[in-house]
């Protein structure tokens, strides 16, 4: 899969979990420029990734995430 | 309901639903167990009212009695321990590992009578699924030593502390580890990185299970009775086409699947569950299986109202319901059939339908993941029910026969026994405070511990009412409580069963309180009447007993009060 689509995918993922259509994503969105994500959406964002890509992540990979751009990258390697 | 769907109602609006007040302490982040909690009650129809208190505070708020805790004054207490937690204070335990779970059961007696102490409150306790840590292999179970022996235990003596203390209540988290498996409730990752105890799906299942306990303790979503279709649900096979030796039960076929349903129904209706029949055959063939069938778990005396016919099976159900007297939304319907399923879920919406798998081999496992008979309590009467509901099937009969309401009242020969609350009939009173929702004056609910306070409390008068007739005994069915006021007689509650409307019990029972108010030489009593969505049969209660409305209350004088008419003789 692409990066765009992968970007796609994660935008939809993004917008049903947060409940807001407006979000957009790019590489390099952090959690500071997305409305209501912490701490906690985040634990719901990551299992919806997970199912979503059929993936795991590691507890590191998890913690490690500076941006979407490094989301992207890591569900890319995953992905194999 | 998954986690997202809850965390989206929590936009929604709760205005109209009732609110409850809650409290939630743990040892970990509980954020998610708050969003979880909150929005489930959306499903259910409450607004929870949530305080929950930082994480690890759980000693604070609870020990020192000025603590937010107590300022909020929640009406039900949920207290959250993650087992990692606590397993990790076992390995660090330098000696006594032999007493860790004494100790926690100890820790969690002393928390209950803290909060017993300082505040008015149901106190919800989470136990502990196990984590099989596997340190002394199997060998764990012949050692004190191991965790597996102590949270074992340490579950085990939660359920004993529960049983003992009345208004704590046991969140069975273990039993739901054990219906799922640890891999499906545990995310290593998330407790890795956040310190939140459980995976993200697990927390709405232990918000479920909390609201079914406070529902169960307000007396809500109570399923009374089972309405039960025989051909493929009860029995494998059509015994109209297949005959009763073909019907598939006990060792015959997949006869198994339905003997092992049959034994669990069995034992609901030990429980107080009412089992009925609602099936289309003729009633001669589909009663044979009940009283010949040598592999048949369930006989004709399990059955409240057996009925077999070719007739609409809405209009049977709704038959059953008018024997029963019991509310819709307290009948489970099960039946194989997905047509018949939807008809009876078009007509009767209140009704609860479990979608029953296609295999019969799954319908056991799969009805035990509802949790459809949570109760706050049990008592002895229970058992007996069944057998009250045949016998009013008799009563209906013999009320045909007589022109004359009076008359048949006078033939049924009744008697109550009238006394003030004790402890044998406790538990008793405490439940149908709990259940009584038709015939339920101000709907104030109480546990068996409120009814040995009331009991206690000289500001207050109560009375039980028992009644039996020749067909048999209803046991307790009736009481009041009544609050010594400066000036009057107040009566905080009255509730009647509905299984006794129509014997004239209301006017006895009056007659019952304005003797004591005269006793205690009151001159005056006072009712109140608070609607609810299930009270209207009540509206009229105290205009039609002669109480003088004033200004939104009833009234009764009590020195110029004759005596109503009655056909229930008072028994000691």
């Amino acid at each position: 899969m692409e990066n765009a689509q992968i970007l796609e995918v994660l935008t939809g993922i993004f917008r049903d979990k947060l409940d807001n259509e407006k979000i957009i994503l790019t590489p390099e969105t952090t959690a500071k420029d997305v409305k209501g994500w912490d701490s906690l959406t985040h634990i719901q964002l990551v299992v919806a990734i997970e199912k979503k890509f059929k993936i795991r992540f590691a507890s590191s990979e998890i913690a490690n995430f500076k941006n979407i751009g490094d989301l992207v990258s890591t569900v890319v390697k995953k992905l194999g | 309901m998954d986690f997202s769907a809850l965390s989206k109602n929590l936009k929604k609006d709760f205005s109209t639903f009732p609110k409850i007040r809650l409290a939630i302490l743990g040892d970990t982040p509980t954020q998610l167990l708050h969003q979880a909690i909150r929005g489930y009650g959306y499903e259910v129809g409450i607004n929870f009212d949530i305080y929950e208190a930082d994480y690890d505070q759980i000693d604070r708020q609870i020990f020192e009695t000025g603590s937010e805790l107590y300022e909020f004054k929640p009406e039900f207490v949920l207290i959250f321990l993650a087992t990692q937690k606590a397993l990790n204070k076992f390995y660090k335990k330098k000696e006594g590992k032999a007493h860790f779970a004494e100790q926690q059961t100890e820790y969690v007696r002393n928390l209950c009578e803290t909060l017993n102490d300082n505040l008015k409150v149901r106190i919800i306790y989470c136990n502990f699924p196990e984590i099989p840590d596997t340190v002394f292999g199997n060998y764990a179970n012949k050692t004190e030593l191991s965790s597996t022996f102590q949270f074992r235990k340490l579950n085990m003596g939660l359920m004993e502390l529960a049983g003992s203390i009345k208004n704590l209540f046991i969140n069975d988290l273990s039993s739901i580890q054990n219906m799922l498996g640890r891999q499906n409730i545990y995310s290593p990752s998330t407790y890795t990185n956040t310190g939140i105890a459980y995976d993200l799906e697990f927390w709405p299942l232990i918000a479920k299970n909390t609201t079914d306990i406070i529902l169960g303790i307000n007396g809500k979503q109570l399923r009374k009775a089972v309405v039960l279709d025989l051909d493929n649900t009860l029995w494998g096979g059509i015994i109209g086409d297949d005959g009763l030796e073909n019907i598939q039960i006990g060792d015959l076929g997949i006869g198994k699947a339905f003997t092992e349903l049959q034994l669990w129904l069995k034992q609901l209706k030990q429980r107080g569950i009412i089992l009925s029949v609602c099936s289309k055959n003729y009633e001669h063939v589909a009663m044979e299986a009940f009283e010949k069938h040598p592999d048949m778990i369930l006989r004709p005396d399990d059955i409240a109202v057996f009925v077999a016919n070719w007739e609409n099976k809405v209009d049977n159900i709704r038959y059953i319901q008018s024997i029963l007297n019991i509310g819709f939304d307290s009948m489970v319907y099960l039946d194989d059939n997905p047509f018949e399923r939807n008809m009876v879920r078009t007509e009767i919406p209140a009704m609860v339908i479990p979608e029953l798998p296609e295999d019969p081999a799954e319908y056991l496992p799969y009805l035990y993941t509802l949790n459809l008979f949570e109760t706050a309590s049990l008592s002895e009467e229970d058992e007996n029910r069944t057998k009250q509901y045949q016998e009013e099937a008799k009563r209906s009969t013999l009320q045909h026969a007589y022109a004359n309401e009076d008359e048949f009242l006078a033939s049924l020969e009744m008697a109550s026994i009238v006394k003030p609350f004790d402890k044998f009939y406790t538990p008793r009173i405490a439940q149908l405070s709990q259940r009584s929702n038709q015939f339920n004056l101000r709907t104030v609910r109480y546990t068996e511990q409120d009814i040995q306070k009331v009991a206690a409390d000289p500001n207050y008068l109560s009375l039980y009412f028992t009644l039996e007739d020749k067909f048999g005994e209803y046991g307790l069915i009736s009481l009041v409580i009544l609050e010594k006021k400066s000036d009057h007689l107040f009566i905080d509650t009255w509730l009647m069963s509905c299984r006794v409307l129509k014997r004239g019990m209301e006017g006895f029972v009056l007659n019952s309180i304005m003797r004591l108010a005269k006793e205690n030489n009151f001159t005056k009593v006072i009712g109140e009447y608070i609607p609810t969505e299930k009270n209207e049969l009540v509206k009229e209660h105290y205009a039609k007993l002669g109480f003088n409305q004033n200004n939104g209350l009833w009234e009764m004088d009590v020195p110029t009060f004759d005596e109503r008419k009655t056909f229930i003789k008072m028994n000691s």
